[in-house]
């Protein structure tokens, strides 16, 4: 049925692997949050210190990317195997993301 | 269907989020749901970006005169916190320990709770200085923009509270560990679209 699974019997040091396994994979998602929380300073910090906005509009949209893309990668596990038809789901929406923000920003004038 | 086939730490799959056929279902489903959210919220940056600071009425209000970084740093910090406390409630999950996990998810929604209670504050601010939804193609478009933000917070939490409490005595089980995963997907893909709200919103706004 929908909801059954093979059993699985693992050894001591088969569990204790993947134990170890995933408390690694837990301190990179640590790093990735740390990583986060200092793009997210600069990016404040950059406003707030009054830089030219020529210069400040791009810096933050691209610490932006890289957010979402730690994010993306690594809290939802898009880096995970078995992710790529999801990855397929999420650039096709981007795309189509970026041509609605492209479009609406380059045709309305008022 | 055996929904009440307990498990040990050392029975439980290595993915219990697709390790059944209805996991791999909704797993496939959500993301799909997800790419089309992408779209949804492009469309009403879209309009954002197109009418931001216009009229053509109600100019006295601009997105440089409005906007409060510390508050919006607060919220950033909130929700980007909330996010790293539901990768730890799915670290447990996955090393079927229930009690951690909604615990860890008992802290996501706090913080969630808080994040919504500053933007309630936020907007009712707006409103009482004159600021409201029908002020101008500005305001429609920034409150139409972040409050469907908001009504996703909402139904974000709404979402972890029932599957807190309706499986609070069942414990961890293949019908619903792909639930709680999905859930914490769902969740950092509001803060994913949080991050482009602040840039583009309230970073964007204030240098004018």
């Amino acid at each position: 049925m929908a909801h059954d699974t093979h059993d699985i019997h693992r050894s001591r040091a088969e569990y204790e692997f993947i134990k170890k396994k995933r408390a690694t994979e837990m301190r990179g998602q640590l790093t990735s949050f740390a990583m986060m929380i200092f793009l997210t300073l600069i990016a404040f910090t950059l406003v707030a210190a009054d830089f030219s906005n020529y210069l400040i509009v791009p810096i933050i949209l691209l610490l932006a990317a890289i957010q979402v893309v730690l994010q993306l990668y690594h809290f939802m596990h898009m880096s995970n195997k078995g992710h790529g038809t999801m990855a397929f789901f999420m650039f096709s929406g981007m795309f189509v993301a970026f041509t609605i923000v492209l479009a609406m920003v380059a045709i309305v004038w008022w | 269907m055996d929904l009440n086939k307990r498990y040990t730490p050392q029975t439980w799959p290595d993915h219990p989020e697709t390790a059944t056929l209805e996991g791999k279902n909704k797993f496939v489903g959500f993301w799909l749901l997800l790419a089309a959210e992408t779209v949804t919220f492009a469309s009403l940056f879209a309009t954002y970006l197109a009418l931001k600071d216009k009229g053509p009425s109600g100019m006295e209000f601009s997105a440089a005169g409005l906007f409060e970084l510390p508050l919006v740093f607060a919220m950033t910090m909130l929700l980007l916190t909330s996010s790293l406390t539901s990768v730890y409630a799915m670290y447990h999950m996955k090393n079927h320990n229930f009690k951690a996990m909604q615990a860890w998810l008992g802290i996501t929604v706090l913080l969630g709770l808080a994040f919504l209670g500053l933007e309630i504050y936020e907007f009712n601010h707006y409103v009482h200085i004159g600021f409201g939804y029908t002020n101008s193609a500005f305001s429609s478009a920034f409150f139409t923009l972040v409050g469907t933000h908001g009504a996703h917070v909402v139904f974000g939490l709404s979402w972890f509270i029932a599957l807190m409490l309706r499986n609070a005595k069942r414990g961890l089980n293949m019908y619903n560990a792909p639930k709680f995963y999905l859930a914490a997907l769902y969740w950092h893909f509001i803060d994913v679209v949080w991050v482009f709200i602040f840039t583009v919103v309230y970073l964007m706004g204030v240098i004018g």
